[in-house]
């Protein structure tokens, strides 16, 4: 027999749920959702990828604490910057000076 | 009736309440040992190993791992239990918070113990007082079959939907625990129909329906309304523990409120109190009562919820209420039962005055003559013209 599926847990108006609202003990009844919890406002310093310099050697894509390297084709194209932190790690791992740290005004 | 089938045993309150587990025969029992508590989890883990019941018995080096354990299994799905005392109790102090606040009906059996220091293993409260913050329920027992009663009770009342909290039940060290009393039990069966089969929510080994278990609330904050909910647990608390216990009167014959009321209905001075020692009192006050002093009593079982509404209506005729704690808050006004009581009868007209006993403390004896000496500084604070001080007043302490 196959499992019943659930319902998708719809959060849209969570910021308005009072404690009646909320699942028992603040369990999270769904998985693979911590991509909806955007933590890139953190950042002070933002990552910038020179596609033409990269390698594809991938050091940036293994040293991200944060999975926010994105790859295409082998080679590393673009930043996720709803999640990076701007720890700078990247960069400082790139054995071909591909990707340069600029800060944020504002942020 | 259960009684006709099990007779009256002769047992420790321990044992009472080892038979009370296998009956239950939760799936995972994680527990360390100490005293005054120890017997319970020897005997249960010999009722494991003899494959009296079917329990996972997961042995841990502390307290701390015990009640961390428990909350993992609970966490996985399983009924779960565990019990301990005084250290013990405090050394799973910041779990005890994590196990209520993810709303896991673990049930844990607390023998009543002192607090260190200095190094004391005789009976008082201060352990679980300390923890009547937890977001535990709490019911003290009186007896060796209150101490099998709750505990069985204690089941249903967890795992109710609308309740859906820890429970921990206690009954005095040594006093209950070592000692030997009289117990009815009720057949396996009849306990494994009363508790029915237990159901999870959003267990962890659900592996088809993944959920996380305690995250971190995150930078949107819903701390706040969780600790609103559990409050609300709480408050509906109330009727499912009376429900149960009514239901389990059918079942036992032996009935259960949230408070025990004695001969108070036309008391002018009463006492209230916590644990074994309500059986001494309600001696003296059947001895006042054959004098003609209008004494009563009442005995604490639902300590957390307070159901501070019934003791409002309980109390609201009565005099002078003296109230004995076996523990104290040091620094605040009385004992943690004398500050709810006297704020529990603060919207009275006429507000009672409530005075606080202290008694007890490290297993300290309490004779029938200190309850009544209590009692005449009740009489003597009823017949006065003034309010009599809120100060401490102690019941067999060395003075000087």
């Amino acid at each position: 027999m196959t499992p019943m599926k659930r319902p998708k847990w719809d959060i849209t108006d969570i910021d308005t749920w009072g404690p009646g609202k909320h699942e028992l003990g603040a369990t999270i009844p769904t998985s693979g959702n911590s991509d909806e919890f955007v933590t890139g406002g953190w950042r002070s310093q933002t990552p910038h990828i020179d596609i033409d310099k990269c390698t594809g050697c991938m050091l940036c894509y293994f040293f991200c604490p944060d999975a926010s390297i994105v790859i295409e084709n082998g080679k590393a194209v673009d930043v996720d910057l709803k999640h990076c932190k701007g720890c700078g790690i990247c960069a400082k791992e790139c054995p071909s000076d591909a990707i340069t740290m600029t800060t944020d005004q504002g942020a | 009736m259960a009684e006709a089938k099990t007779g009256t045993l002769a047992v420790t309150g321990n044992e009472a309440v080892a038979e009370a587990m296998r009956q239950i025969d939760p799936d995972v029992v994680c527990a360390y040992p100490i005293t005054p508590q120890t017997e319970v989890v020897q005997l249960y883990a010999q009722m494991v190993a003899d494959g009296k019941v079917t329990s996972e018995f997961v042995t841990v080096e502390s307290e701390h791992s015990a009640m961390s354990a428990v909350i993992g299994s609970a966490a996985a799905g399983a009924r779960t239990m565990t019990a301990t005392s005084s250290q013990g109790f405090a050394l799973m102090w910041e779990l005890l918070y994590i196990a209520a606040s993810y709303r896991l009906p673990i049930v844990m059996t607390t023998v009543n113990r002192a607090l260190s220091g200095p190094i004391n293993i005789h009976c008082d409260h201060s352990d679980t007082m300390g923890g009547r913050d937890s977001g535990w329920i709490q019911l003290y027992g009186e007896n060796h079959q209150q101490a099998y009663d709750n505990c069985i009770q204690a089941i249903r009342i967890a795992e109710h939907l609308d309740v859906r909290t820890p429970v921990m039940h206690m009954y005095d060290g040594y006093v209950i625990s070592g000692a030997i009393g009289p117990l009815v039990m009720l057949p396996d069966e009849t306990v494994r129909q009363f508790i029915g089969p237990y159901k999870a929510i959003n267990p962890l080994l659900d592996t088809e329906h993944p959920v996380t278990v305690g995250p971190f609330d995150g930078l949107r904050g819903f701390y706040f309304e969780h600790k609103i909910s559990q409050n609300r647990a709480m408050d509906r608390a109330l009727t499912v523990i009376q429900d149960v216990a009514d239901e389990y009167a059918d079942l036992s014959g032996r009935r259960y409120g949230l408070l025990e009321p004695y001969r108070l209905d036309d008391a002018e001075i009463a006492i209230v109190v916590i644990g074994s020692t309500a059986g001494t009192t309600r001696m003296v006050v059947d001895k006042l009562r054959a004098k003609g002093v209008k004494a009563g009593m009442v005995r604490v079982r639902v300590f957390r919820p307070f159901p501070h509404e019934a003791y409002a209506q309980a109390l609201q005729h009565v005099k002078v209420v003296g109230v004995l704690d076996r523990a104290d808050s040091f620094g605040a006004q009385g004992g943690p039962v004398f500050l709810e009581i006297r704020a529990a009868l603060y919207d009275c007209d006429p507000r009672p005055q409530v005075l606080p006993f202290i008694y007890g403390l490290g297993g300290r004896d309490i004779f029938p003559d200190n309850i009544e000496q209590a009692f005449v500084q009740l009489e003597q604070a009823a017949q006065g013209k003034e309010r009599a001080t809120t100060e401490r007043r102690y019941l067999n302490v060395r003075e000087g």
